[in-house]
C-alpha cells in the first residue's frame, strides 16, 4: 500500500521512506513514539496529506493522483477514527452518526434513525442520541465517533490512537470491537497507537515506526520476541536504551 | 548570532513578508474559486445557509444599530459645529444623509460586523480545524468548502447590505434626534435638507460596497480559520489575523470602490 513515502512537515523530515503493505482483511498496528509521524502516515492513506515522494495505493488506486470524484468514492469505502473523536460540536450525537448516511445515501429518514441506533448499540452507547458531543466523556465521544466512522459500512478502517485516554475497561471494549469488526466483517484495519496492550490485542502484524521508517515488522509474537534494542525498549516501556526521552 | 546571519535575517525578513503576502493572496483566490465551484451544491444546504444568515444578520443587528445610532448622533454634532456661522442649518440633513449612506453606514457596519462575525467564523472554523473536525469531514467525503465556507460567505455577503440599510436608517434617525432636541434645528428643516440633493445612486453605491465588505469579512474568517494550526494558541492567532485582514481590506476596497463608483461609473 505505502511505498517509500517521504514527507517533510515544516523543517522536520517526518517520514523518510516508509514502506508498508497491508493485505485485504488484515489488521496492522503501527506503533512508535509520540511525534514519529504515525498519524501523518495514517492521513496519507485517506489522502488528507499527499507525500512529497513515494506512492500511496489503496485497492490499486494511486491516492494522491485521484480526482475529487474518485477520492470521494474511495473515502466512502473508508472510515477513520480520529484521536479526539472529531465529532461535530454543532450537531447532536445522532446527527453526527447519521451525517454520512444523509450525505451519501438515499436512505429514508426513519431508516437512518434505525441505522444510527444500531451503530450506537454496536459501540455500546445507548440513550445519547440527542446529546451534544460536549456533554459526553472522552470514552463516549470516541465510541460515538467510531459509530460514525462505521456508518457507511467501510471496507477499510483507520484508527488514530483508538484507546488513548480511555479507562482500561473502555479501552478493552474498543479493542474487542476493532478485533470483531475485522474478524467478522473482514474489514481491513490500520491502527496507530503506543498502547502495547491494545496493539497485541488487535494486530495481525505490528510495525514499529522509528526515525521516519518502518524499523521492525512482525506478528505480535515476533515483536515480543524481538532482540532489537529499540523495539525491546519500546515494548517494555523503559527510559533506558537507544531511544532517548524527548 | 554572528553579524552575517543577522544581516541575512534583515535581508530576508521584508522579502519573506512580501512572499507570505503573495502566498496568502493566492490561497484566498483559490478558496474563492472553490467557493464558486461549490456554490450550487452549497446553496442546496438551505438550513445551513438560513442558520448562518440568522447568526450573521439577526445576531449582528443590535450591535450594528447601536453603533449606527451614535454614528448619526455624532455626525450631527460635528457637522453643526463645522457649519456654525458659515453654512445654513438646512444643509445639516443633507450632509448627514449623504455621509451616512455613502460612507459611514456601510463602512462602520462592515468594521463592526468584521470584528464580531469575522472573529467568530475564524474561531469556530479554527477550532474545528485543530480538533480534526475538518479532517473528519473530508474523510467522510463531505466538502468543508460546501458545508462550512459557502453558507458563511453567502450569508455574510447577502446580510451585510441588509444590515447596512437598517444602519443607514437608524444613523439618520440618530442625527435627526440630536438636531431636533439639542441643536435647535426643526424637524422640518432637517428632513427637507435630507431630501435636498438626495440621489438614490448614493444609497446603491453604499449597498454595493457593503456587498463586497460582507464577502471580505466571511472569506477572511474562513481562510484564516481553516488555516489555523497548533491548538488554542493557533486559533487565537487565526482570529486576530482574520479581524485585522478584514478591517484593512475593508478600508482599501472602500477606497478602490469609491474611486470606481464615483469617478468612473457615476461620473
Amino acid at each position: 500500500m505505502i511505498e517509500g513515502v517521504w514527507k517533510r512537515l515544516g523543517a522536520k523530515e517526518v517520514l523518510r521512506g516508509v514502506d508498508l503493505t497491508v493485505a485485504e482483511g488484515e489488521s496492522v498496528v503501527i506503533i512508535g513514539r509520540s511525534g514519529t509521524g504515525k498519524s501523518v502516515l495514517l492521513k496519507h492513506v485517506v489522502g488528507l496529506i499527499d507525500p512529497d515522494r513515494g506512492a500511496v495505493r489503496v485497492d490499486g488506486q494511486d491516492v494522491p493522483a485521484l480526482s475529487v470524484k474518485e477520492l470521494l468514492d474511495l473515502r466512502k469505502r473508508m472510515g477513520m477514527l480520529f484521536q479526539g473523536g472529531a465529532l461535530f460540536d454543532s450537531l447532536s450525537i445522532a446527527e453526527n452518526v447519521g451525517l454520512p448516511l444523509r450525505e451519501h445515501t438515499r436512505i429514508a429518514e426513519t431508516q437512518v434513525d434505525l441505522l444510527v441506533h444500531e451503530k450506537l448499540h454496536l459501540v455500546g452507547l445507548e440513550g445519547v442520541e440527542t446529546m451534544r458531543p460536549s456533554s459526553l466523556s472522552g470514552g463516549m465521544k470516541k465510541r460515538a465517533a467510531l459509530a460514525r466512522a462505521l456508518a457507511l459500512n467501510p471496507k477499510i478502517m483507520l484508527y488514530d490512537e483508538p484507546t488513548t485516554g480511555l479507562d482500561p475497561i473502555t479501552a478493552d471494549l474498543i479493542n474487542r470491537l476493532i478485533r470483531r469488526l475485522q474478524e467478522r466483517l473482514g474489514i481491513t484495519s490500520i491502527a496507530v497507537t503506543h498502547d502495547m496492550r491494545s496493539a497485541y490485542h488487535i494486530a495481525d502484524r505490528i510495525a514499529m515506526l522509528h526515525e521516519g521508517r518502518i524499523h521492525a515488522i512482525g506478528t505480535p509474537a515476533e515483536i515480543q520476541a524481538s532482540a532489537d534494542p529499540a523495539v525491546r525498549q519500546f515494548i517494555e516501556g523503559s527510559a533506558e536504551g537507544p531511544l532517548l526521552p524527548t | 548570532m554572528n553579524e552575517t546571519s543577522a544581516e541575512q535575517l534583515a535581508d530576508r525578513a521584508p522579502f519573506r513578508f512580501i512572499l507570505n503576502g503573495l502566498r496568502d493572496a493566492g490561497e484566498v483566490l483559490i478558496l474563492l474559486g472553490d467557493v464558486l465551484r461549490e456554490l450550487p451544491g452549497g446553496l442546496r444546504k438551505l438550513p445551513l445557509l438560513v442558520q448562518q444568515m440568522m447568526a450573521i444578520g439577526i445576531g449582528s443587528m443590535p450591535l450594528t444599530l447601536i453603533v449606527a445610532l451614535f454614528t448619526g448622533a455624532v455626525a450631527a454634532v460635528q457637522a453643526s459645529y463645522q457649519f456654525r456661522d458659515y453654512v445654513p442649518m438646512i444643509y445639516l440633513g443633507t450632509v448627514i444623509g449623504k455621509s451616512v449612506v455613502i460612507e459611514l453606514g456601510p463602512v462602520l457596519t462592515a468594521l463592526v460586523v468584521g470584528g464580531r462575525v469575522g472573529a467568530s467564523i475564524a474561531a469556530e472554523l479554527g477550532t474545528m480545524r485543530v480538533t480534526e473536525q475538518v479532517d473528519a469531514m473530508e474523510t467522510m467525503g463531505i466538502s468543508p468548502t460546501r458545508y462550512l465556507v459557502v453558507p458563511r460567505v453567502v450569508a455574510a455577503t447577502l446580510m451585510l447590505p441588509v444590515l447596512t440599510i437598517f444602519a443607514d436608517m437608524v444613523a439618520i434617525f440618530g442625527g435627526y434626534l440630536v438636531a431636533v432636541f439639542t441643536l435647535d434645528v426643526s424637524g422640518h428643516t432637517f428632513t427637507s435638507g435630507l431630501r435636498l440633493y438626495f440621489h438614490l445612486r448614493d444609497v446603491f453605491s453604499g449597498l454595493i460596497k457593503s456587498f463586497f465588505f460582507g464577502a471580505i469579512i466571511s472569506t477572511m474568517g474562513c481562510y484564516y480559520g481553516l488555516k489555523s494550526e497548533g491548538g488554542a494558541e493557533g486559533v487565537g492567532v487565526a482570529t486576530t489575523h482574520a479581524v485585522v485582514a478584514s478591517c484593512l481590506l475593508i478600508l482599501i476596497v472602500d477606497y478602490l470602490l469609491a474611486s470606481f463608483l464615483f469617478r468612473v461609473l457615476f461620473a
